[in-house]
């Protein structure tokens, strides 16, 4: 299984999300974000950082750069897309997943380490989380407050494509909608979220809950037939 | 801002220019018999900027060379952008701490976020990459709306540039103080890790190499900017110093350290200097200095971001995010490619001569840059001139009139403190003290600074030394950065030396080995002779203490003229220090860890609350009780705690520092989500032993098997050993033995106290409010159970 | 040619938690002002568009509103034309 996470001028978190992958099990490459080129990925992640500095709005510029018509078009045949924090902006600000980002409720930026609920486990990227585990991995973040017009709010909860809520004790760090944390798109092969798991792959580190995420990706496509079952 | 706006060298008709530039006449004399000749008005310029205090160190440079700077795991010291140690295994480690204070008095936001920026770039300068930022805050008064507006803007520029950047920050200390009020003291220290064989200096070999400008266009922004006002007293009405704000781009920064570390890992650059204070003039003559070689710079070929710039304003602008690197011509085509790559314009403005001086011409160079017949020279300056051979000042010291000096050690003890210990509950003090805006817990600050990007942080912490892991070894890094202001306004020399010490036992209680240190050393007015001699006695502390506990000095900074209309900061040595650890997993922390383990104190009180925070909230103690500092007996502390870690013995440690042994204890519980049942032999002063901060004192936890070995150790040292008790509940209990305990000493009615007793919750309580309160933040929610 | 300069509002879409707006009013008090209130926050950009006329310049400028100034989801937008003037310089000395 290969992982190919784009590197746009501003990103921060690419050798984070390339560690990480590895130490999922897969192999992982740098795409940059000049060459509409995934060289192969199964798997495409958008890692944090401040593409493009994250001037304009967040996630708003690196949404033109060329490799993202091939993220697209990836994601349009069924490829599989995480987006982390600016990622998941990204995602947003292209329309690959539904909603958007606004300022943190707090209006500062907020690092703090937070705990999610799995709303789901017949995804690609939750199927090796184990029922009911609380997962347990840093926001660190100014814009993340998940907002959806209320009618689009209740479709999404309907559709089965909130896939991750922040949960207690640690509770909602940017006052978010319904405590959203992260969201698939209609298909479910794309999805975005605030916490970042690449940055919990080590006990070391504090938590290797995050690894689950991605083993979940590595282990669904390992053997080439990738296992998803579409949202309700 | 339109061009007949523009910033002119124009003298006003009874000030010479020279003066208005904030030379002397006497440095006048000086810079013309370094020429032979009068300088123009732009040599004189850059000679007003390289020899500003800021750039020159011309006050503080004969104390600075008193500092040890040899050791065995030394790299690059003293002189170079950031000093480098190395770690083993073909790896070394590039660290400085440096100031900003001025720029962020006059803009929070944009001195603290270009405060960053200048230190990342001195760190990858060094071919590093930064993998770490510590921050050392001093502010006044919480309540004052000025202090909360410094600190949110101070705040929110650290955590802005560094969040932005992808550098973790995963330290510092945020430190409240009446004196810094019409003064903040923003430090910054930046930690890099590098291969060896990468190290870069920042040199201009080969005559006929290209000098390389990359990085944003010049602009107007702070002209004079950190040399002119870092090298002069703040007024609060002064416009004349308060130039253009730098503005940071961390956006641009981040590309840059891409770009500059792709360049030096290819082999592609033979010398690399960043561009801070004195923006280009510091660069090229710095460069050319330290090869023996000249440079020419070609005025016309420097990308600028405004129109009809003088000559003047394009050579000391300090535009951030620019970097100077000198190149092989024929490397030239790769460089402009990973530069252009990366989206970093790039151009030539000059090459390097060998004739020694810093040229500046208009009207072009040819391809192999040498000047056409027509090109106009608009200054020639001998490197050396501006930089190794600047002015140097060996300036009057005197002593204050009102001075006090701590007790030497066993010297016998002057009467009272003057402190209500009478029928004293020391659970109401230590919940006091958790409460206050020195001690209370800093994740108000912290939860607005990235601590995890990088994914190899181990441990950030407010009190304690933040580790990160080397990824694809074993090891990690201990980090850490202190300054103790309250001993240094009674005494500079004690306050630098026992922030060294503390620094050091910060880093070692981890068990760290510390590999060398860096110091930023915040002073006043040199030209005053009790601010000179404050700053020399700090260094005399700095240099004594490094000497007695090994450790090299490899780097630093110096900040003068941090006076305001309300007066001089105190004597503020802010000390950085770095250490390896062997075996990151086997790292000590703070934090209890399992009921049942043995709590021990190591090293033992030494009377003296001057200085304390204990005695800032109980009023104030007399000054000659300041606690004294045994370096010998420091350093067997320092040697006995490192063998206790490496032995495997410590299940926790945690310096004894601010706020005493009680607030010590405190931590190791609230961190660690378990309590302690203990007893503490007092003397008649409970205080001194509860809430001192005398030094050389570590308390830590062993399983109950361990004890003996602990003990051991403890002996071959000769170090003082008291089991306090043991872990256990969700209660803080002291039981006070001895003549200053009401048990024993209700009879006699004088210095009495009562057992200290408890509920974390309480504790952890007043711990989470205190900053929040303090700064006025009602809608702040502390984050839970994280320590 | 011509060149027309226009300025873009870009607003929080109404219902939108305006945080900066809300952070604002809730300052005003300590400024001793309490008769302002719905405060919002937005941002303007202001560009020149080189165009044979208005009507293609406002289209250019309508298009970058809506795909790259504003997000449609939460954010409204108005262009407003600053200034225009004929780009065609002279030749010789001005």
């Amino acid at each position: 299984m290969r992982v190919g996470v784009v590197v746009f001028p501003g990103s921060n978190c690419d050798r984070d999300a390339l560690h990480a992958a590895r130490l999922a099990g897969a192999e992982a490459v740098p795409l940059w974000h000049e060459t509409p080129d995934l060289r192969g990925a199964g798997l495409v992640i958008l890692p944090g950082g401040f593409a493009y500095g994250d001037y304009l709005r967040a996630g708003v510029l690196a949404r033109f750069s060329p490799i993202m018509a091939a993220v697209r078009d990836h994601a349009a045949r069924g490829g599989l897309v995480l987006g982390i924090c600016n990622g998941f902006q990204v995602l947003a600000e292209a329309g690959l997943v539904p909603g958007a980002l606004l300022r943190n409720a707090s209006l500062r930026f907020e690092h703090r380490w937070v705990r999610l609920s799995v709303e789901r486990r017949d995804t690609p990227f939750t199927r090796a989380v184990p029922e009911g585990m609380l997962l347990r991995m840093p926001v660190a973040h100014g814009e993340g407050c998940y907002y959806l017009p209320d009618a689009d709010l209740d479709r999404l909860e309907a559709s089965g494509q909130v896939l991750f809520r922040y949960a207690a004790p640690e509770g909602n760090p940017n006052g978010s909608l319904h405590d959203i944390a992260g969201v698939l798109d209609a298909g479910g092969r794309v999805c975005g979220l605030m916490p970042h798991p690449e940055r919990a792959a080590e006990a070391l580190l504090g938590s290797d809950d995050g690894l689950l995420l991605l083993r979940s990706v590595v282990e669904s496509t390992a053997d080439g037939i990738p296992r998803v079952s579409a949202p309700r | 801002m339109s061009a007949s706006e523009a910033p002119r060298v124009i003298p006003a008709a009874a000030v010479p220019l020279h003066r208005q530039l904030g030379v002397t006449d006497f440095e006048l004399d000086e810079i013309r018999a370094r020429l032979g000749r009068d300088p123009n008005d732009l040599e004189l310029a850059m000679f007003s900027v390289m020899w500003s205090e800021h750039c020159s160190y011309k006050s503080s440079k004969v104390l600075l060379r008193t500092l040890p700077t040899a050791g065995p795991d030394v790299v690059a010291g003293p002189g170079e952008n950031a000093g480098v140690v190395s770690i083993g295994d073909g790896l070394a480690v590039a660290f400085k701490l440096e100031s900003h204070n001025h720029p962020s008095a006059v803009e929070p936001y944009q001195g603290a976020a270009t405060g960053v920026g200048g230190i990342l770039r001195d760190i990858f300068t060094m071919g590093a990459r930064p993998i770490a930022v510590l921050d050392g805050l001093k502010f006044g008064d919480p309540a004052a709306p000025r202090t909360r507006h410094l600190v949110r803007g101070v705040v929110r520029g650290v955590g802005g540039y560094g969040n932005c950047v992808g550098v973790p920050t995963i330290g510092g200390e945020l430190v409240f103080h009446p004196s810094y009020g019409g003064n903040p003291l923003v430090n910054v220290m930046a930690v890099g890790l590098l291969e060896e064989r990468h190290l870069t200096r920042a040199v201009a070999p080969g005559p006929g190499n290209l000098a390389v400008l990359f990085g944003s266009a010049t602009g107007r922004d702070g002209i004079g900017g950190a040399s002119v006002l870092a090298s002069a007293t703040f007024g609060e009405d002064d416009p004349s110093k308060r130039p253009s704000v730098q503005v940071g781009d961390p956006f641009a920064e981040k590309l840059l350290i891409e770009a500059s570390l792709e360049l030096i890992q290819r082999g592609l650059v033979e010398g690399l200097q960043d561009l801070g204070a004195a923006g280009i003039t510091c660069a090229v003559s710095e460069t050319a200095d330290r090869a023996g070689t000249g440079i020419l710079v070609d005025l016309d070929a420097i990308p600028r971001r405004e129109e009809g710039m003088a000559p003047f304003e394009v050579m000391i602008s300090e535009s951030q995010e620019r970097m100077l690197a000198i190149v092989r011509p024929q490397r030239l085509d790769e460089v402009v490619e990973v530069c252009g790559r990366w989206g970093v314009p790039a151009a030539v403005i000059g090459r390097v001569t060998d004739d020694g001086l810093v040229t500046v011409v208009t009207g072009g160079v040819d391809d192999r840059g040498m000047p056409r017949p027509a090109t106009e020279v608009l200054a020639a300056i001998p490197a050396a001139a501006l930089t190794s051979d600047a002015i140097v000042y060996d300036r009057p010291a005197q002593h204050p009139t009102h001075r006090r000096l701590a007790p030497a050690p066993g010297a016998p003890e002057s009467a009272s403190d003057h402190l209500p210990v009478r029928g004293m509950d020391p659970g109401a003090v230590l919940r006091g003290l958790l409460g206050s805006p020195n001690l209370g817990s800093r994740a108000w600050v912290t939860t607005q600074y990235d601590a995890t990007v990088g994914s190899d942080t181990v441990e950030a912490s407010e009190r304690a030394a933040g580790i990160l892991r080397i990824k694809g070894t074993s090891k990690g890094l201990a980090c850490a950065t202190d300054a103790v202001a309250g001993v240094g306004a009674f005494d500079p020399y004690l306050g630098a030396a026992l922030a060294v010490a503390e620094c050091s036992r910060n880093v070692l209680v981890t068990g760290a080995r510390p590999l060398g240190v860096t110091n930023c050393l915040n002073f006043g007015d040199p030209e005053k002779p009790e601010a000179f001699w404050q700053l020399s006695e700090a260094v005399r502390g700095v240099g004594d203490a490094c000497r007695a506990l090994g450790l090299p000095v490899t780097g630093g900074n110096v900040s003068l003229y941090n006076e305001s209309p309300d007066g001089r900061i105190v004597p503020t040595a802010q000390i950085g220090v770095v250490g390896v650890l062997d075996d990151v997993e086997r790292r000590v922390t703070p934090r209890f860890r399992q009921a049942g383990d043995i709590v021990v104190l190591l090293g033992e009180a030494v009377p003296g609350l001057a200085g304390s925070e204990y005695a800032a909230l109980a009023g104030s103690a007399v000054e000659e009780r300041l606690p004294s500092l045994d370096l010998a007996r420091e350093a067997a502390l320092q040697a006995m705690i490192l063998a206790a870690a490496r032995a495997g013995v410590l299940a926790s440690a945690q310096d004894v520092g601010g706020g005493g042994l009680a607030v010590a204890l405190a931590e190791c519980a609230m961190w660690g989500g378990v309590g302690a049942r203990l007893s503490l032999r007092v003397s008649a002063e409970p205080a001194v032993e509860l809430f001192g901060e005398s030094p050389s004192r570590i308390v830590v936890t062993v399983r109950p098997a361990d004890l003996p070995r602990l003990a051991a150790l403890a002996a071959e040292h000769g170090i003082p050993l008291e089991p306090l008790g043991e872990v256990g509940g969700d209660r803080l209990q002291i039981e006070l033995v001895g003549g200053g305990a009401a048990g024993a000493a209700e009879e006699r009615g004088a210095n009495v106290a009562d057992a200290l007793d408890c509920a974390l919750a309480a504790l952890r309580h007043a711990w989470e409010q205190a900053l929040p309160r303090a700064l006025g933040d009602d809608e702040f929610t502390p984050p839970p159970g994280d320590g | 040619m011509a060149s027309f300069r226009y300025a873009v509002s870009v607003m929080p879409k109404p219902g939108i938690l305006d945080p900066q707006g809300r952070a604002v009013e809730q300052s005003l008090p300590h400024l001793g002002v309490d008769s302002v209130h719905a405060v919002r926050v937005g941002r303007r950009v202001e560009l020149t568009i080189d165009a044979a006329g208005e009507t293609d310049a406002r289209a250019v400028a309508e298009r970058l509103a809506g795909e790259l100034f504003a997000n449609p989801l939460i954010e409204t937008w108005s262009v407003e034309l600053v200034s225009a003037a004929s780009s065609v310089r002279s030749a010789g000395p001005a």
